[in-house]
């Protein structure tokens, strides 16, 4: 860990209080982390520097559409073909749809991410879960709310990072539509799965 | 001149090792500020920890003043920079399903492959989550094709939407992020302080 990040730690470490015990072990864990400024700043430099060098952003969940086509070309290659959606990904038929930029960003951040965390001291074989629900509900919930996500990506053809970053920094009316409606949808939904998180 | 594999300096495989390097910095930056931790993004819906709208407004902050000064500065053709596509519709059913989505697993597409590869079974479980998802969105797509291609834009910016100048609205989004984080370091203190009574109840 650098220097200056060792002070953002020192500093948030100060700022946190412990009101009970599972709190104080939260808390702990969390101050951790660097400042979301600092590491928002991170990634609008590297979606900047994304930009400048390919004339495109950052993205994610059309990488999960690329592996989802080459299942499915893999398993029934004629339904494949003669599905709209999947045939974009598959092109001419030349190029395995996973030969991808999305897909090769995403191998990339699956080996940032753990760099990072191993680094950090925080990779390990555990569920992120609220204190009052099991840890097979949480995963349960896990798919489902990411089905959810996966179909609400493929409408809107993007998520948070390929709407939500690149389309923000690229003032595209779309995507800041995106952005707002899915704060909605989540500020509506989260009373109801008050039981889960908090 | 920028953007630079638009005007041809580098070749498709190297493409593809510039996306692998801007990959890892990307999932670097996230798993920093704590985005592969589904707890932390799940208290962005109750006011507790606000640190997802902190790391996202910085971050489009960050990239849209620097693709604004190097246009301006002559070094990038914003011409040659991909624009998302708006579909009014089908962008803001698909934003209040993805957000549901988004409360309930607590990680969105990307943070998901951060927190699977730190071994988070939620994060594993989500990502499973999401290939289902997209699955049954191809496999409706035939059904589904005439609203998701409605009411289509194209490339269209809030410059042109609004009818201001570029500059102009930079100036409002760095004004309504400022105010954003004024209100999030408000909230989180907020959030601080001891439970009320009302809420002990709970």
């Amino acid at each position: 860990m650098s220097d200056a990040a060792r002070a953002i730690d020192g500093a948030a470490l100060g700022a946190t209080t412990a009101a009970s015990v599972p709190r104080a072990r939260v808390r702990r864990e969390a101050a951790t982390y660097a400042s979301p400024y600092v590491a928002g700043v991170g990634i609008g430099l590297v979606l900047l520097l994304s930009f400048v060098l390919m004339g495109r952003g950052l993205g994610a969940s059309g990488a999960f559409s690329s592996v989802v086509t080459a299942a499915v070309d893999a398993a029934a290659p004629s339904h494949a073909a003669g599905n709209a959606y999947y045939a974009r990904y598959l092109g001419d038929g030349t190029v395995s749809p996973l030969r991808d930029w999305l897909v090769f960003e995403i191998i990339g951040v699956v080996i940032g991410g753990l760099a990072s965390a191993v680094l950090a001291g925080r990779a390990r074989w555990t569920t992120e879960r609220g204190p009052r629900i099991t840890n097979r509900r949480r995963l349960v919930n896990a798919f489902v709310g990411g089905a959810a996500m996966g179909l609400g990506a493929r409408l809107a053809r993007g998520c948070t990072s390929g709407l939500g970053l690149t389309g923000g920094a690229t003032l595209s009316v779309g995507s800041w539509l995106f952005v707002l409606a899915a704060f909605a949808g989540a500020y509506a939904a989260a009373p109801f799965l008050r039981r889960a998180w908090r | 001149m920028a953007p630079f594999y638009e005007f041809g300096r580098f070749g498709d495989g190297t493409s593809l090792i510039v996306a692998i390097l801007l990959g890892v910095a990307f999932g670097w930056f996230l798993e920093r500020g704590g985005m592969g931790n589904a707890r932390k993004l799940a208290g962005q819906f109750y006011f507790t920890d606000l640190s997802v709208l902190k790391l996202m407004f910085s971050a489009i902050l960050t990239a849209m003043l620097g693709l604004f000064w190097l246009s301006w500065a002559g070094l990038l053709d914003l011409s040659r920079v991909y624009v998302p596509e708006t579909f009014i519709v089908p962008q803001v059913a698909g934003g209040v399903v993805f957000g549901a989505g988004f409360a309930m697993g607590g990680l969105c597409p990307g943070t998901s492959c951060v927190a699977a590869a730190t071994g988070r079974q939620d994060g594993l479980a989500l990502v499973g989550g999401l290939l289902a998802g997209v699955f049954v969105y191809g496999e409706a797509f035939p059904l589904i094709q005439s609203f998701v291609d409605a009411t289509a834009r194209g490339a269209w910016t809030l410059p042109q939407a609004l009818g201001l100048s570029y500059g102009t609205v930079v100036g409002m989004i760095v004004a309504a992020a400022l105010g954003a984080f004024a209100g999030a370091e408000w909230l989180e203190r907020r959030a601080e302080r001891p439970a009320e009574p009302r809420e002990a109840f709970q």
